[in-house]
């Protein structure tokens, strides 16, 4: 059964139609990847299924819920969490508050919150080392643990990742990309969001091509990795 | 000995700018709009709390300083509720309007509330009923004295702030009201609910303000209609001095402003304290643009 069901969707910024009638879907348990250039609506529709933007049309439905239109706040409660571009770090707020923002929604359920913070401490053992520190402090890499880290502390069905490699070296964009596979294999089902697509579609295991709001490709990772039109306009081939 | 004594008028004139500085710094750091309105909301506690006193002495004569505890209460609750409905009908609408069309918006909630002050209470000076505040008076070696009021005045004032400053950094709500100040999306994003927590600063701020605007009234014992106005701006400028958006800067900044005033008038010439305070925030600004502990600039109104 698809866990989010997108249908038609538009979104506007202002007068510009960045969504123009965008479907997708995502499986309980996979992780789905989208790409394509900047500015084909990718970060858009992140933006639009954790309730930042309101869209002009169209459905989304999240385990059997539809869920467009509601407060963002609401949508982190029914089990969305969206791990933004750049990071979005607290910089003047600790890691362990990041971190306890993070978890904001389980409230005062002080066990569930120990629990999520040690699964996140076991993935990120950096973050720990780290936990009393400020936010800003950290290196690139330590802030994007954090970002994927703060975002797991609601204990989400679907994460939502933004760019998680964008300015890591490559061998933490490496540690960053085996740490998806790893929250994949615990249970929670993944949207990625990259640039780098050919990394991405390693990981993944199915994708959408995205191109000026529309989906114009789709298929299993494996079929678009193999694809003429992928391998050149994307994946840097000739 | 007079420097003794002109520093402990000056921490409590401090106190009170620093009480209200609070709200200014709060809301600025949630919304980065400068509440205007701010000063006025803190005039109309001293305004409330002379009905609530009158009232209550009025029917309970013997109750005598007891009367100010309940009294109290209902003037932080009533300017508390003013604070919310000032945001949810001035501000809230205007959020995503840019950054003009709130400040002038609070600057007509401003002249709104000072105008029904006027006309409700009239331009005439208010005096508090007389009697029902502490009068002793401890010397305190040479001829330096400080009275049971400043005392009492100093302690209620470093409660208050210690119990917010403690709030804001230790509890769930503070954490995120401190993120909200940071990224208001990212926030959402963690589930916080923006607009509550953006209404629980206007309960604080406020309610702090009210509570503020009652003590300096049964402090002086005579106020007018232009408190708002002249005191909210000399809180205004002590929470700029602290860092704006920053709540110890706000109360560092206001005991500063506090003891510099004091401490010009009691040393060059009451004439020239503002100069002398003013000349002083100009220079703390020049080699600190952001405030004293503030880390990012106030960079537009």
């Amino acid at each position: 059964m698809a866990l989010l069901k997108i249908e038609n969707l538009h979104t506007y910024y202002g007068h510009v139609h960045a969504l123009k009638g965008l479907n997708l879907m995502v499986d309980e348990g996979e992780i789905v990847t989208l790409i394509g250039a900047n500015g084909a609506g990718k970060t858009t529709t992140l933006r639009t299924i954790s309730g930042l933007i309101r869209p002009r049309e169209g459905r989304i439905e999240f385990n059997g819920q539809d869920i467009h239109g509601l407060p963002a706040h609401r949508i982190v409660e029914d089990g969305i969490s969206h791990a933004p571009e750049g990071r979005g770090i607290f910089s003047t707020l600790t890691v362990m508050e990041n971190l306890n923002m993070g978890a904001y929604t389980l409230g005062g359920d002080k066990e569930a919150i120990e629990e999520n913070r040690r699964r996140v401490f076991d993935l990120f053992p950096r973050l720990e080392e780290r936990k009393s520190q400020l936010g800003g402090t950290l290196s690139g890499g330590e802030q994007q643990m954090l970002t994927i880290g703060r975002a797991l502390m609601a204990h989400p069905r679907l994460l939502m990742l933004d760019e998680p490699s964008l300015g890591l070296a490559p061998m933490l964009v490496k540690a960053i990309f085996h740490v998806i596979r790893e929250i994949n294999a615990r249970g929670v089902t993944v949207l990625l969001v990259e640039q780098n697509a050919r990394a991405a579609l390693k990981l993944a295991h199915r994708g959408y091509v995205l191109e000026t709001g529309r989906v114009v490709l789709s298929g299993t990772a494996g079929e678009l990795l193999r694809d003429e039109r992928v391998r050149k306009a994307y994946l840097g081939e000739r | 000995m007079q420097f003794i004594q002109q520093l402990i008028n000056g921490l409590t004139i401090g106190a009170f700018y620093s009480l209200v500085a609070l709200g200014y710094t709060m809301v600025y750091g949630v919304l980065k709009l400068i509440n205007f309105s701010h000063g006025d909301l803190f005039m109309w506690g001293a305004y409330l709390g002379l009905t609530g006193l009158n009232v209550l002495l009025a029917l309970l004569p013997q109750a005598g300083a007891w009367a100010i505890l309940p009294v109290v209460i209902i003037v932080m609750t009533t300017v508390a509720l003013v604070g919310v409905l000032v945001e949810r009908v001035a501000y809230r609408p205007l959020r995503t309007a840019g950054r003009l069309a709130p400040v002038i918006s609070a600057l007509g909630v401003a002249f709104i509330l000072e105008s029904l002050a006027r006309n409700i209470y009239g331009a005439s000076w208010k005096t508090y009923p007389t009697g029902i505040t502490p009068t002793g008076r401890i010397a305190l070696g040479g001829d330096a004295r400080v009275s049971v009021m400043q005392i009492v005045v100093l302690a209620i004032s470093f409660l208050i702030m210690g119990a917010l400053y403690l709030f804001v950094q230790r509890t769930r709500t503070g954490t995120a009201m401190r993120a909200v100040s940071l990224d208001h999306d990212i926030s959402r994003l963690m589930g916080i609910d923006v607009d509550r927590i953006i209404a629980i600063v206007f309960v604080i701020g406020p309610g702090l303000g009210g509570v503020a605007g009652m003590i300096v009234a049964l402090y002086y014992g005579s106020f007018d209609f232009t408190l708002g106005w002249t005191f909210g701006l000399k809180a205004f400028i002590a929470a700029i001095m602290g860092g704006i958006g920053n709540i110890p800067g706000a109360m560092l900044g206001g005991m500063i402003l506090g003891i510099i005033e004091t401490l010009g008038a009691g040393y060059i010439s009451p004439q020239w304290k503002d100069v002398i305070a003013y000349v002083i925030l100009i220079i703390i600004l020049i080699f600190r643009p952001t405030g004293l502990l503030g880390e990012r600039m106030a960079e537009k109104l």
